[in-house]
């Protein structure tokens, strides 16, 4: 791909403690990329690096073909948006959002009419005059858009921006971003703890762990196959059980075959079936056998709880294991739900099978 | 403040729950009963009685004379010396002061707790000492002549002390940490992503300092300021030591009115004056917060 | 070493040498007049000079032997301990009820005890010298050690109030849930709480008053002059090197005071 940024080989080593190892990712043009991690992966560092105030051990990172990490900070041209807006709390909204372009020299009337542009995409407009400390947390959080995207950046970096609103804002302004980035086509590097967050909002989800990146995907390839056992963990809510993968690409699950999907089989040896609540069907054991494309995991149902928009049905596994299964509230599913100790099966399909190698 | 613990008695006796707390707020009063006596007795009646003294003339009477007479050139002279001094004592102090404080709040615990005791030592050292220390080291066979000299920057010892030179010395001395430390306190609390923010947006990093770092760092300028332009205003122990008599200051003519010439007239008025003035500009540094608040800080 | 960021907008260490070498020099103005006294002290001659020709210990032996200094030194250290030892259970009692009230009473109050710190000492020493004169209380040791008390109580007030603020109320309030009335809350779980803002209000108070100049220099001289008053008469009159001597046991004890004041610090942790 023709990368916008190329991040080549970036290290950064704290003492004994490596940040980032050897990182390398390509972003295209325009693209919305989140990195997702866990705290202290090191998604943050490499967003530091990016914008300059952390300087890596080693690597490069090119922009355009240019080398980016020999410029200072301010003379990146990148957006940024703080975890916690970093509003200049003696500059009021309109002082704020212009102080890029009056860094940059534009001409009065021009920036006025650049402010009054970015506080309507961000939809802020009657808050220009206000002074900073009378905004709320989702208002501050916009100008502070507001203020990364006036000067039109190649590229917009977030850090956890969404973290301190409180869910519902937090969800409308996922979708918000989105559409804020259809509009403007401007590359940008999202960063977030939260999966969810981030296969709402990515063109592609970069995920990150003890400073290495495991894995980088669209956020329905990097959900539906993870690739290692780390990434299936992280993304969703998952259950492990053990496989054994015969030389004769043949699996076995508490001693019976089991179907996988159609794909490359794995290496002989142990594995990890990755199994997602949502993917699992339930039915009783007495029931008539189904689909032979459905693999029947016999259990103990032990309870149910009552989530709102689905049902969570625990259940114990021949090996002691407790597994969860989603069961959404319809009224057809009522049938579905198992009473304390019924005898189940859970059918899991052959396409929905998830097999993840040993520990990462 | 109510306290949870004495709302935790039987509702719906409102009564009883209203008693309750008056007690409570009471018995809290009265811990501070103690100490308030001793700044009654000993700092509000001695004050009161010198601003009543100030109003008796020499016959006994009620008049306004000695406020009169601080019109006479001798106190004139006094007042202007005195806010001269202190005007460039505390010019000095930002200047001094301001990079320290910066330093200090920039950087990392060790360094910066290494670096302060350099601020705190003198600050802890009494000012006597201090004042003494420079007098010996300002005088004609002191330190500073035999440096300056041996430099070849002058052929002969210059006179630094006993006069107005030397007090301002003095003074800049005791009175930095009083800037140093406010202003630190204040920069300290300057979110660094401010300015890092001020960088993302294109700021070079002069640029940073002045647009974002020093606006910041303005409350803590103006405390430090109004500080130690009061505290050299009522200033006496290093002007009446390294002063030589020469530089006349409010807290000196207080002095000499009362040891040397039992003048309480003059002294009590000079004495209320200084006292309206010191309150006067605190009044001031507390309209201006409260106005910054409202402002937003423009 | 140079090359290594200085901040995190990544201006290196060697683009600021001007402002460490600036800020080192105004160090060097602020201790170099405290600790040079010290040499200064130990010279043998009869003139201060530095660095001394001989060494001798002749001034400190002449400061320990003078039955005058002693007396002085006796008297500064009683009235310094009668001092903290009133202001710092008034202080903190004062500080204590003055976080629990309301607001709109407190900051009335507050200022009250603020005043000591507002108004100028020469005022408060000749308004003092005048009531005493009237009271027979000026030259006497119970003189000296109320006044000092009014003006060391704020120190004590502010030093614990904001031990106070960092403390968290709510281990009060268990305390008293669990059966602890007020009283007995505040000096089983507060106070050791807070113990090393009362130490360092303490500490504060005591060399406040030990080294108080201006009222002394009105209301104390002769046999009841403290240490501080004999020294100025001795500076303002000779420049004798017994005074360098006094200085000096005065700066080491500043330091000893500073090492203390850390020691608390550091015995109570998350405390300001």
């Amino acid at each position: 791909m023709n990368a916008h940024i190329s991040i080549r080989s970036v290290h950064k080593t704290y003492g004994s403690f490596d940040a980032l190892k050897q990182i390398s990712l390509d972003i295209a043009a325009g693209e919305f990329i989140t990195l997702l991690g866990p705290s202290g992966s090191g998604k943050t560092t490499l967003l530091q690096v990016l914008a300059g105030f952390v300087s890596p051990s080693s690597g490069s990172i090119l922009v355009g073909g240019e080398e980016l990490l020999t410029k200072p900070p301010h003379k990146r041209n990148i957006g940024m948006v703080f975890q916690n807006y970093a509003l200049f709390p003696h500059m009021n909204v309109f002082e704020n959002v212009a102080y890029p372009l009056k860094l940059r020299r534009v001409a009065k009337a021009e920036v006025e009419r650049r402010v009054r542009g970015a506080l309507d995409m961000v939809q802020l407009s009657q808050f220009i005059d206000r002074s900073v400390d009378r905004l709320s947390g989702g208002q501050r959080q916009r100008v502070a858009l507001a203020r990364a995207i006036v000067f039109e950046p190649q590229i917009l970096l977030m850090d956890e921006s969404l973290s301190a609103l409180d869910k519902k804002l937090r969800e409308q302004m996922q979708i918000e971003l989105r559409h804020l980035h259809e509009r403007l086509g401007t590359t940008t590097v999202f960063v977030t703890h939260d999966q969810r967050e981030a296969l709402t909002m990515s063109d592609r989800v970069a995920l990150i762990n003890k400073g290495a990146i495991i894995q980088v995907d669209r956020p329905r390839e990097i959900y539906e196959n993870p690739r290692t056992r780390f990434a299936a963990d992280f993304i969703g809510e998952t259950t492990f059980l053990p496989v054994e993968v015969a030389a004769d690409g043949g699996a076995l699950l508490y001693g019976e075959p089991l179907r996988l999907a159609d794909r490359a089989p794995p290496a002989a040896g142990r594995h990890w079936l990755a199994l997602r609540p949502e993917k699992i069907l339930i039915r009783p054991a007495d029931g008539a056998p189904s689909d032979p494309q459905i693999n029947a995991i016999p259990a103990t149902a032990r309870e149910t709880i009552f989530q709102g928009d689905s049902l969570l049905v625990i259940a114990d596994l021949p090996d002691g294991q407790t597994i969860a299964v989603r069961v959404v509230a319809q009224e057809r599913n009522r049938s579905l739900v198992p009473a304390p100790g019924q005898s189940i099966v859970l059918g899991v399909h052959a396409n929905d099978t998830v097999v993840v190698a040993g520990d990462e | 403040m109510s306290d949870a613990v004495t709302a935790a008695a039987p509702a719906g006796d409102t009564g009883l729950l209203a008693r309750a707390e008056r007690r409570e707020t009471i018995g809290l009063a009265l811990l501070t009963v103690p100490g308030f006596v001793v700044v009654a007795l000993l700092l509000l009646v001695p004050v009161g009685w010198l601003f009543a003294l100030s109003f008796v003339d020499k016959s006994g009477a009620l008049s306004f004379e000695n406020y009169l007479r601080m019109t006479e050139s001798v106190y004139v002279i006094t007042f202007v010396t005195t806010f001269q001094i202190s005007a460039i004592v505390t010019i000095g102090t930002i200047l001094l002061g301001y990079p320290v404080a910066y330093l200090l709040s920039q950087l990392n615990a060790r360094a910066a707790a290494i670096c302060m005791i350099f601020v705190i030592l003198p600050f802890w050292t009494s000012v006597l000492v201090r004042t003494y220390a420079w007098l010996v080291l300002l005088q004609r066979r002191g330190l500073v002549n035999s440096w300056l000299v041996g430099m070849g920057v002058i052929s002969e010892p210059i006179p630094l002390v006993n006069n107005f030179l030397g007090t301002v010395i003095g003074m800049l001395h005791v009175l930095l940490p009083f800037m140093i430390l406010p202003l630190y306190s204040s920069m300290k609390a300057i979110d660094p992503a401010y300015v890092k923010a001020a960088a993302n947006c294109g700021a070079s990093p002069l640029r940073a300092f002045w647009d974002v770092f020093f606006p910041l760092s303005r409350p803590g300028l103006f405390a430090g300021t109004v500080l130690v332009f009061i505290l050299c205003l009522g200033f006496y122990l290093t002007p009446a030591l390294l002063g030589g008599g020469r530089v006349s200051m409010w807290s000196m003519q207080i002095a000499t009115n009362v040891s040397t010439y039992s003048n309480w007239g003059a002294a009590s008025a000079l004495g209320v004056l200084l006292l309206v003035v010191t309150i006067v500009i605190l009044a001031l540094l507390n309209r201006v917060f409260r106005v910054d608040k409202l402002y937003g800080g423009r | 070493m140079l090359m290594r960021a200085a901040t995190s907008t990544q201006i290196r260490h060697y683009q600021r040498l001007w402002l460490y070498a600036l800020c080192a020099m105004i160090f060097g103005f602020l201790v170099i007049p405290c600790v040079m006294i010290i040499p200064m002290s130990l010279s043998a001659s009869n003139y201060l000079e530095f660095p001394p020709r001989a060494w001798s210990l002749r001034w400190y032996e002449a400061f320990f032997g003078s039955p005058e200094w002693m007396d002085s030194l006796w008297v500064s250290l009683k009235v310094a301990t009668l001092a903290t030892l009133i202001a710092t259970p008034l202080g903190t009692a004062a500080a204590y009820g003055l976080s629990r009230l309301q607001p709109a009473v407190a900051q009335w109050l507050r200022l009250t005890f603020l005043l000591p710190m507002i108004v100028p000492n020469i005022l408060v020493a000749i308004g003092v010298f005048f009531v005493f004169a009237k009271l027979g209380l000026n030259n006497t040791i119970i003189g000296l050690a109320l006044v000092d008390t009014m003006l060391v109580l704020p120190f004590v007030l502010v030093t614990v109030t904001s031990g106070l603020q960092s403390f968290d109320v709510n281990l009060e309030l268990a305390a008293r849930s669990l059966g602890a009335s007020r009283f007995q809350a505040v000096m089983t779980v507060t106070l050791p709480q807070i113990r090393g803002s009362l130490m360092a209000g303490g500490l504060f108070a005591f060399v406040t008053a030990f080294d108080e100049v201006v009222i002394a220099l009105f209301i104390s001289s002769g046999g009841s002059s403290t240490l501080t008053r004999r020294m100025f008469s001795n500076i303002r009159d000779q420049v004798d090197p017994l005074v360098a001597a006094v200085s000096s046991v005065l700066i080491l004890t500043s330091i000893v005071v500073l090492i203390g004041m850390q020691v608390f610090k550091r015995r109570a942790p998350g405390e300001s």
